[in-house]
């Protein structure tokens, strides 16, 4: 063995998901966003410690120590830390809660919503055909449905719960994925490895799950992360409007509706600065992650190169 | 290109035929008799069987659906549940409100979203761009309500606790009886609801035209000469039309359901807020004349946006 080899530093092989992870923590802005996620998993998992922390349940009314002796709400002080709300409940033990609901609507949509999405978007770009031209108008369809109208009539028919809004935005938010998926597997699906695979006898499933599902990866991580925080500001919305989680069970969006009710955010703005930031962290958090992780797993495209200046006119010299 | 028009208009109609069957399922299937809401509760069994002959209900579901049909398609939506008023004749009183929210935020995130886009483009990587990411990121992430109160508080409450008045806290005052005074009311729903949306076409716009500034045709523009403003909006904003149009169609046409929110916020009486009220009051036919209204205002956008198509684009001709 030669003295050059025996220098020569050792090579570490890495996953692909390890490069991944190192390009994505590399980024300072995707690195923040993470630490926020897990912060707010870590706050909405750690609500009931905060319920016994403070001494204030979610939903029961401190009319004694949380309004004022006009009924008006107390701002923050030592005993409710982000102050309290109208009937005097705590508004830091109700953001905690509320965050479970956000994050747990928000995943689960985002998941059940990416998983029907890669299914019909899938089927849509590998069969072809038929097939494709009515899977592709049933998107349309979907796509061009006014989605907070009927929103809002299911739940005048079956009254508001976190199934329903679940099921609400996951019907109208599938499409986006869907779209996606049917363009890359169409693609996927006449190049040579699947012809190879058809060639050694594979069927249409298996071709579908082992060779087209693993070269769809990334755009699925990608789209289903952005899905999270529209799926939370759909909930929030729905919320807001009164059509999503029924009070008294603490969500952000119902807190804020609350505050807009009566404008009493006007003389108490701790009900809508917190529960807003709440919420406004999430999604720029989600968002940021997203545009993060785009950037990690496909660091060839997407990333802008400085473009050069135009030349300048050559003077003669 | 007639036929292309063809299979719009048919897919156009599909949509409307539908929605038309989603509300009438919804709303004359579902649980909840129709007789007993416009009844009441104390009503006596021969007077629910006179409702019941009234709305039509003792017919076979199918004559039903071609009555409720029949008449929407006349403009005849039915009465109000709860003042006995034609719905028309409500949503219509509520279409002005509504529309000039939407025409003034269509021009304001126009004005707003392009500019930021172009900007960005021409500076990829730059201080510039990343202002413009900045402010995609933003305005993609925050939820319309928490913008709307933001800027009641800061932009209403605050200054008239100063003691003068900036904005005023809400209402809407009619167009013809003086312009100042409908855009000075409007001017804080408008900006909210632009911002939101400028995003969308910013990140839109300044995507395609990164994509289109590297082409060989910009590089021969700028070769023959032309100023670097000819260049990007002569040349690079031409192909960015096309896609700026089509989701300007599907905003718009949207927009009949995303004004609920705002109008919610800012208390302005529009057709989002008419349906959030019957929600509450369990007024169907109210909802159902909303849903289908916004159907049909999707579809006539889909229309418009088709035709545009045909004529912008040479090749559909």
């Amino acid at each position: 063995m030669s003295e050059a080899q025996l220098d020569a530093p050792k090579v570490v092989q890495r996953s692909s998901a390890n490069l991944t992870f190192r390009r994505l923590m590399r980024d300072p802005a995707s690195l923040l966003a993470a630490v926020f996620i897990l912060a707010l998993v870590a706050f909405a998992i750690g609500a009931p410690w905060f319920a016994g922390w403070t001494g204030h349940d979610a939903i029961e009314q401190y009319r004694d120590t949380g309004l004022s002796p006009v009924g008006l709400p107390v701002g923050p002080n030592h005993e409710f830390l982000l102050g309290a709300d109208q009937l005097g409940r705590d508004v830091l033990v109700r953001i905690a809660y509320g965050a479970r609901i956000s994050l747990a609507v928000g995943v689960a949509a985002a998941l059940a919503a990416s998983f029907i999405g890669v299914t019909i978007g899938m089927t849509a770009g590998y069969f072809g055909g038929w097939i494709d031209t009515v899977l592709g108008r049933l998107m349309d369809l979907v796509m061009s449905v006014p989605f907070l109208l009927c929103a809002l009539a299911l739940v005048s028919v079956f009254g508001p719960s976190l199934w329903l809004s679940i099921c609400v935005i996951v019907f109208f938010s599938w499409t986006t994925i869907g779209r996606v998926i049917r363009a890359e597997t169409a693609s996927l699906a006449r190049r040579d490895f699947v012809q190879a695979s058809r060639s050694l006898g594979a069927g249409n499933l298996s071709i579908m799950l082992r060779d087209i599902l693993p070269n769809l990866s990334v755009p699925i991580i990608i789209y289903t992360t952005m899905m999270i925080p529209n799926s939370i500001v759909f909930e929030a919305t729905l919320s807001f409007l009164g059509l999503g989680i029924v009070p008294p069970t603490p969500s952000w969006g119902g807190m804020l509706a609350e505050a807009g009710a009566n404008s009493i955010y006007l003389v108490a703005w701790w009900l809508v600065l917190f529960p807003g930031l709440a919420l406004l962290g999430s999604t720029l958090a989600f968002n940021i992650l997203g545009d993060g992780l785009r950037d990690a797993l496909d660091p060839k495209g997407r990333r802008v190169k400085r473009r050069r200046k135009p030349a300048k006119p050559v003077t003669e010299g | 290109m007639g036929k292309f028009i063809a299979k719009r208009l048919g897919f156009g109609a599909l949509v409307l035929f539908v929605l038309s069957l989603f509300v009438f399922l919804l709303f004359f299937v579902a649980p909840g008799d129709p007789a007993r809401i416009v009844a009441g509760d104390k009503a006596s069994a021969e007077q629910l069987e006179l409702v019941r002959q009234n709305l039509g209900l003792d017919q076979p579901m199918t004559q039903q659906y071609l009555h409720f049909v029949g008449r929407a398609v006349q403009g005849d939506l039915g009465f109000s549940y709860r003042n006995q008023q034609p719905v028309s004749e409500l949503i219509l009183r509520r279409i002005p409100v509504t529309i000039s929210l939407v025409f003034g935020a269509v021009i304001l995130w126009l004005a707003i979203g392009i500019p930021i886009g172009i900007m960005s483009a021409r500076h990829p990587g730059g201080f510039r761009d990343r202002m413009g990411q900045v402010f995609i990121l933003l305005g993609l992430s925050f939820p319309t309500f928490v913008l709307g109160m933001l800027a009641l508080y800061t932009l209403y409450f605050l200054p008239k606790q100063a003691g003068f008045t900036l904005f005023p806290p809400s209402g809407y005052k009619p167009f013809l009886t003086n312009p100042l005074i409908w855009a000075w009311h409007l001017a804080l729903p408008w900006a909210t609801l632009a911002l939101v949306t400028a995003a969308i076409y910013a990140r839109l716009t300044r995507g395609q035209l990164l994509q289109v500034l590297g082409e060989d045709y910009i590089r021969t523009a700028r070769a023959k000469g032309l100023s670097e403003r000819k260049v990007v909006l002569r040349h690079g904003m031409r192909s960015t039309l096309m896609p700026l149009v089509t989701q300007l169609g599907a905003d718009i046409g949207l927009m009949l359901g995303g004004v609920i929110v705002i109008e919610q916020v800012y208390g302005l009486q529009g057709v989002g807020s008419l349906a959030v009220q019957a929600v509450r009051n369990q007024d169907r036919p109210i909802i159902i004349g909303v849903v289908l209204l916004g159907g049909l205002f999707i579809v006539l956008c889909n229309i418009i946006v088709d035709l545009l198509y045909a004529a912008l684009d040479p090749r559909m001709r």
